[in-house]
């Protein structure tokens, strides 16, 4: 389970985040949802540790979240997809695993996820700055998701993806919380994922979480009304 | 407004600063375990092969024009015969390191910071964090080391076609005998001249790739980002390599 509370972040003047407060059960899967430039990002990357909160605190199963000791267990997919453009595809796809088995063993696994995310085997030895938007977040998502972390973040995942291959990538994630037991949580803009991805949707705006309720009953909450018009 | 404020506030600032970039050195520079062969030798490559040309050119010409400043200025008290010994000396103490380091600081120190800079920006950076991976260990501890093991040698090299410069402009137009001006360009020149300057290159090396390195990561957003940040590491490898200089011709003959 991992819980925030009483985030705050200013950028200089601009205050981002103003009392976040939020949790995720083991297992759940949470979509934040929140206008352009909220802090939805910034949110993700304060519980990762990548920025440091000005407030607040950050607690994995009740205990402060070290970065580097609970980060074997995360995965992360950037909304730039942020691939390491001196590494082929599968490299990236395989670089946490490259750590601890022979380069064979990882580009097979990373060649499975590929498939996964519906890249054929012909892109694992493209390099990054040859593969378009979409085929990127691809590859960063089948990064994210190669050593089966406990703990999942996604950042946008089927932002500019075509509609079917959004829907592919909705099932993805879905299937993967509830095969493995992953955590998840999803950043995103497009309420079908939600509906498909979701167990609860959290609403970030002005810097707090205004609504935090089932994706079941989402419909009937009046804060939310104005994303799913 | 409080005068003892006013000078204290920017002397912490600065006394911050060094400390923080010493740490980062010493964090970059001990990254060794497990021995990154792979990563040092492409640096080696890039940092020190690929340099290779440029602070050749440079030594060449510089000791050609050593050559005749020296030839010329000699003139005036009949010393002209010198020309061999205070090129090789000029360029092993001081010419060759200098501005051998002064041309990799133009050609490395901006492409480190460009290179990781735009790692930064792009989120690369944050990306290697949530792969369990220490940035500093992946990205820093090659490049310090590539440059501090490939400078000295750049530095001989750069020595020994400088010399070579100063030789060429002898032989063909100062009337000097072939065989005399390498005679005397070896009587005059000590081991501690030449190791002297090897030292002094490893260390600019090292200030080079830590300019690049500590700018690059430290970039702001965007593309105006990185570009301050590449020039940045410039100045600062320029900088710190002639007031390295200066400290370490202080230290090493006085
Ligand atoms: N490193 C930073 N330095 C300064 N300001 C930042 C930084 N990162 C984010 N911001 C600011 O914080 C605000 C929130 O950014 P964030 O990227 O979290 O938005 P977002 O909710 O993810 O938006 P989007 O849906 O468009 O991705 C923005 O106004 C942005 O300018
Ligand atoms: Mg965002």
């Amino acid at each position: 389970m991992i819980e925030v509370r009483g985030l705050r972040k200013a950028f200089g003047q601009a205050r981002v985040l103003d009392g976040v407060d939020l949790r995720v059960g083991q297992g759940e899967s949470l979509c934040v949802i929140g206008q352009s430039g909220t802090g939805k990002s910034v949110l993700l990357k304060c519980i990762l540790g990548l920025i440091q909160p000005d407030e607040g605190v950050i607690l994995s199963q009740g205990q402060p979240l070290e970065p580097y000791r609970f980060m074997r267990r995360f995965g992360m997919l950037f909304q730039g997809a942020a691939l390491f453009d001196s590494l082929s595809v599968w490299q990236n796809v395989a670089f946490r695993l490259r750590q601890r088995m022979s380069d064979r063993a990882a580009r097979a696994i990373a060649l499975e996820k590929l498939a996964r995310v519906g890249l054929d085997r012909n892109v694992a030895d493209l390099m990054p700055a040859e593969l378009s938007g979409g085929m990127a977040k691809r590859v960063g998502l089948a990064r994210a998701i190669a050593d089966d972390p406990a703990v999942i973040f996604f950042d946008e995942p089927t932002t500019g993806l075509d509609p079917i291959r959004a829907r592919a990538i909705d099932g993805l994630i879905r299937g993967i919380v509830t095969e493995t037991g992953a955590t998840a949580v999803t950043i995103t803009h497009d309420m079908a994922s939600v509906r498909a991805i979701g167990d609860r949707v959290a609403l970030l705006q002005g810097g707090r979480i205004v609504h935090d309720g089932p994706v079941a009953s989402m419909d009937q909450a009046p804060a939310l009304a104005h994303f799913l018009a | 407004m409080n005068p003892l404020r006013a000078i204290g506030r920017p002397a912490l600032r600065v006394t911050r600063g060094i400390g923080a970039v010493t740490l980062f050195a010493v964090r970059g520079l001990a990254g060794l375990r497990p021995f990154p062969w792979w990563a040092i030798l492409a640096q080696l490559l890039q940092i020190g092969w690929l340099s290779l040309p440029v602070v050749g050119l440079t030594a060449l010409f510089t000791g050609a024009a050593l050559a005749l400043q020296i030839h010329s200025g000699g003139e005036r008290f009949q010393a002209s015969d010198v020309v061999p010994a205070i090129v090789a000396i000029g360029m092993v103490r001081e010419l060759g390191p200098v501005l051998g380091g002064l041309m990799v600081a133009a050609r490395v120190a901006s492409s480190i910071a460009a290179e990781i800079g735009t790692m930064r920006v792009t989120e690369q950076i944050d990306a290697l964090v949530t792969l369990s991976t220490d940035p500093i260990r992946w990205l820093v501890t090659p490049r310090l080391w590539a440059a501090v093991l490939s400078l000295p040698v750049l530095v001989a090299v750069g020595d020994v076609i400088g010399i070579m410069g100063g030789w060429l402009i002898g032989t063909t137009s100062l009337g000097f005998n072939s065989v005399t001006y390498i005679a005397n360009s070896w009587a005059y020149l000590e081991g501690w001249d030449v190791m002297s300057g090897l030292i002094k290159g490893a260390v600019f090396g090292l200030i080079v790739a830590l300019s690049g390195c500590w700018c690059g990561m430290r970039s702001g957003r965007g593309a105006a980002g990185v570009g301050r940040a590449t020039t940045s590491a410039v100045v600062a490898a320029a900088v710190g390599i002639l007031a390295a200089n200066f400290a370490l011709t202080g230290l090493f003959f006085r």
